[in-house]
């Protein structure tokens, strides 16, 4: 049923999928803000998903099989950016403030990547006061 | 092939499982739950293929719906402090 002519783009989209979902994992791991993590987290969600469906769907050829791939590919299309934007605004009236470069463009010292295991409470870097 | 892409998936959990237990606020947290979610559907999926059963596809679609609303509704605690209907909860407490 599976010939090299679909192997080999199945194959390459499926080890395409597996590299950026891993490096989604680092970006989510190794970010030094929340909102930078969350683009991290946004290539897992797009290209990591899409391409290991895309490589599931033409090993899976033309069947019940593939629109259930469809199906739940169209599924993480749809509730990805639902799940972060209310992430994102969540932590927005949460007081989370994002992690801003001076006009130098470099980053405040006590927050680097080395040391923000540190920090424990978000009240540190909450926002002083809301509107 | 389909080996080598779940053996990717769970690294990609796995390191997605340290920044939440690392993750100093509770939404870093969410974050990294929500992705891990993401993951255990192509898990699910490429499990199927991996063993030859295509039913586990329907698990993949049940999880990526069970992922959306948990997450959504951690998320609407936080936002508002209950789980309840927001116009309902004030008429009680009145």
């Amino acid at each position: 049923m599976s010939s090299a002519l679909i192997d080999i783009p199945s194959w390459i989209c499926l080890l395409a999928g597996s590299v950026f979902c891993v490096i989604g994992a680092l970006g989510v791991l190794r970010m030094p803000d929340f909102y930078t993590r969350m683009h991290a987290a946004s290539v897992v969600d797009t290209l990591g998903a899409g391409l290991i469906l895309l490589g599931l769907i033409l090993q899976a050829g033309l069947s019940l099989v593939a629109a259930k791939l469809v199906m739940i590919g169209l599924l993480l299309f749809f509730t990805g950016p639902v799940a972060g934007h209310a992430l994102a605004k969540a932590a927005m009236r949460g007081g989370l403030a994002p992690l801003l470069a001076d006009a130098d463009g470099a980053l405040p010292a006590s927050t680097s990547p080395a040391s923000d295991h540190g920090r424990e409470s978000p009240a540190k870097e909450a926002a002083p006061s809301k509107p | 092939m389909f080996a080598a892409a779940t053996l990717a998936l769970l690294i990609t959990v796995s390191l997605a499982l340290a920044r939440a237990v690392l993750g100093p606020t509770v939404f870093d947290r969410l974050l990294a739950t929500n992705t891990i979610g993401t993951c255990t559907v192509l898990l699910l999926a490429l499990i199927g293929f991996l063993g030859g059963r295509p039913e586990f596809l329907d698990l993949a679609l049940v999880y990526g719906l069970l992922n959306l609303v948990g997450t959504v509704a951690v998320l609407k605690f936080f936002h508002d402090g209950q789980l309840a209907d927001r116009r309902r909860h004030r008429e009680a407490t009145r």
